[in-house]
């Protein structure tokens, strides 16, 4: 078999074992399960509605996503995207209410703002690794924290506009457009997810066509050989973590400018983040992979939410993609267990 | 919590209206010793559940999903068997916690040490499924979103003979809570474990260089799981603790942060047992203080946000080697694969 191949298959049976796991959870604790992923796919694709939540909760997966794939290719692991996509939230909206400006800047300038913050806040882990060897993991789930906390003060001590939120955006600054949300009946689908898809080919073109990107999956693959051929480890070290911040931010202007239009003190993490490392490892770290990933758990998201008419609670959801990132992670033994299929079948 | 807030404020309140303008120090530290000792005792527990798991070479970004475990398996159980235990439920819901978190992180082990899958993937997979799992099994069994309010919890209590120490006796050991004093005993033991026998030498070595182990007969893949399931033991018992002697229920921001907090005071530790019970002390410190300092007089100017990021900058700081370095094993997260060099 080839090794493209069992690429593939590997994220396919891992989302098949975890759909299983799931199945079998359901029928163990009494619950019907042809009734709830009924309910499931009607939640998700049952009118117009459904589809456009599930095209809104797809945008910022995606972007997540490839925040994520982006420093894995790099051999990064930016467990930070959860603080980067909050403070990314934060600049789009602080540009979205403080300046007025024609539509045609005041939105880019609002998407900018987020993609500096966001690429900021992962510069602090990219320099820390690149000239201190820290390991990024620690400090970009450090860094989570000092986000959540800081952001939260900000919105309650500087923006506050009551009940823990800041004002509106202007309209100029908005992804939202009646006519999409007529479109679908009232859901709140925005335009992100154009720029969701724009950002999976920037991401591509990036790794596959420019030097730069060559270089960055030559310091993923060996450091000491992408050193030796003369390139600058800690500067592509740095740079990615800080593209990957970028994307992050991005998904967090998806937030601030679409789904939402404020921000509110958050509670806790949003987990917007956390679904963006398994997005990553389904899609294999690649721009088309993190799409199809995103696509998935969005479904699954939104249709989770009506899971409870079959009377089953929507958390099973959280189980399924939890097993499924499980899954992906040990997908060694999927490996093997492919590999030993193979050599049987030519024999 | 806010319950638990509100009474503590009260306290303070109480207190400082007791006549005089100010508070005196005395009366401060009654407040704020107590009080650290509360909020350190899950972090010192599960903390020392990072430092086994991580000497061990396996990383375990996944301390917060046990903590999650252990908090919901001891509410369910101080829920269920009040009226059998009275008030040694607690105690014996603890021991459930650690049983439920051994068993869970039996996952993690599974994973990181016989699949090879990587150690901080593995580790937001428990993260994901302990929150995923537990907020099902709460709406399976209560049909509602969170539990009820536990009869039986770690009260305040005066430790006997202790509490008669003038001054001393009164800041540490009045009102205070046995749970964390267990902590602090349960620390020296770890460090007891893992620098003064036979296991923990083999326990340190499997995560310094495990070929060398190997080479010396040392099962690498036994004494890791070993590893991975004491922090699993330990990361229940924290968060039995968090839960039964501060939040009193479960829901799905019971454990937020705790465990990823103890992961830093691990690291701030320097990977050792009591270096990581000193940050957790510290980092309840830091923790209580960001809940109570507005009432206190020399506190109440400074926003708390620097309280709350405190514990991270720090760590972070500490990474970097401005506070004195922090190396992690040398196998730490590296799969040990037979035969390859």
């Amino acid at each position: 078999m080839s090794k493209r191949l069992v690429n593939i298959l590997t994220p396919i049976f891992a989302v098949i074992l975890g759909i299983i796991f799931g199945t079998i959870i359901m029928l163990v604790s009494g619950y019907n399960p042809i009734e709830a992923f009924i309910a499931l796919g009607q939640g998700a694709f049952g009118d117009v509605y459904q589809i456009g939540e599930v095209v809104r909760q797809v945008t910022p997966y995606i972007l997540a996503g490839l925040a994520v794939a982006f420093a894995f290719r790099v051999g990064l692991f930016n467990i930070g995207v959860e603080g980067q996509f909050i403070v990314g939230w934060l600049a789009a909206v602080w540009v979205g209410v403080t300046f007025d400006l024609p539509a045609i800047i005041h939105l880019p300038l609002a998407i900018l703002a987020a993609m500096i913050a966001g690429g900021l806040w992962a510069f602090v882990p990219g320099l820390l690794k690149a000239r201190f060897r820290v390991h990024e993991v620690i400090v970009t789930i450090m860094m989570n924290y000092i986000a959540l906390h800081t952001v939260n003060y900000i919105v309650n001590t500087k923006m506050n506009q009551g009940s823990s939120k800041t004002a509106k955006i202007h309209e100029t600054a908005s992804l939202r457009s009646e006519w999409l949300s007529d479109f679908t009946t009232g859901s709140s689908i925005h335009w992100g997810i154009i720029i969701a898809i724009i950002c999976c080919f920037i991401m591509w073109f990036l790794l596959e066509k420019t030097t730069r990107g060559y270089e960055l999956r030559a310091v993923g693959f060996n450091q000491d050989a992408a050193h030796y051929a003369g390139m600058n480890v800690n500067k592509n070290i740095i740079l990615s973590m800080v593209i990957s911040g970028c994307f992050a931010g991005i998904a967090g202007a998806m937030e601030g400018l679409g789904t939402f239009g404020y921000m509110a003190v958050q509670g806790g993490f949003t987990g917007v983040g956390f679904n963006g490392i398994a997005v990553a490892l389904l899609g294999g770290n690649t721009a088309l992979g993190v799409f199809f990933a995103a696509l998935l758990f969005g479904i699954l998201k939104i249709g989770a939410l009506s899971m409870p008419l079959a009377g089953v609670p929507k958390e099973l959801v959280d189980i399924i993609i939890a097993l499924i990132v499980f899954f992906v992670a040990s997908s060694y033994i999927i490996r093997i267990v492919l590999e030993r299929f193979s050599k049987k079948e030519v024999k | 919590m806010s319950g638990l807030l509100f009474s503590l404020s009260n306290t303070v309140l109480a207190t400082a209206s007791n006549g005089h303008s100010g508070l005196s120090l005395m009366q401060i530290l009654m407040i704020v010793v107590p009080s650290t000792l509360l909020w350190a005792a899950p972090l010192v527990f599960t903390s020392l559940g990072g430092v086994f798991s991580e000497r061990s070479g396996v990383v375990n970004i996944g301390l917060e999903g046990l903590m999650v475990i252990g908090a919901f398996s001891s509410i369910v159980f101080n829920l269920t068997f009040s009226d059998t235990f009275g008030s040694a439920t607690p105690w014996i819901a603890l021991l459930v916690a650690m049983a439920a978190g051994a068993i869970f992180s039996i996952l993690h082990a599974v994973a990181a040490i016989t699949f090879r899958a990587d150690h901080t993937v593995s580790g937001v997979a428990i993260n994901l499924l302990a929150v995923g799992l537990t907020m099902f099994l709460v709406k399976l069994i209560y049909d509602k979103g969170e539990t009820d309010i536990i009869k039986h919890s770690f009260g305040k209590v005066d430790i006997p003979i202790l509490k008669k120490i003038p001054y001393i006796g009164e800041i540490f050991f009045q009102n205070t809570y046995w749970t964390s004093f267990v902590a602090i005993i349960v620390a020296v033991i770890a460090w007891f474990f893992i620098y003064k026998t036979p296991f923990g030498l083999r326990l340190r070595s499997v995560g310094e260089h495990p070929m060398a182990a190997d080479t010396m007969g040392i099962n690498v893949t036994k004494m890791r799981y070993y590893g991975v399931i004491i922090s699993g033991a330990l990361g229940g018992i924290g968060g039995g603790v968090y839960a039964q002697s501060i939040s009193q229920n479960f829901n799905h921001a019971t454990i937020s942060g705790q465990g990823f907090m103890a992961l830093a005071a691990m690291i701030f530790g320097k990977w050792h047992p009591l270096g990581a019970m000193g940050a957790a002390l510290f980092f309840g410190f830091a923790q209580s203080i960001s809940i109570i300092g507005s009432s206190l007089p020399f506190l109440s100017n400074i926003p708390n946000v620097y309280l709350f990021i405190a514990p991270y900058v720090l760590t972070i700081l500490a990474l970097t080697g401005f506070i004195g370095r922090a190396e992690a094993p040398k196998a730490d997260g590296v799969h040990y694969i037979k035969g390859s060099r």
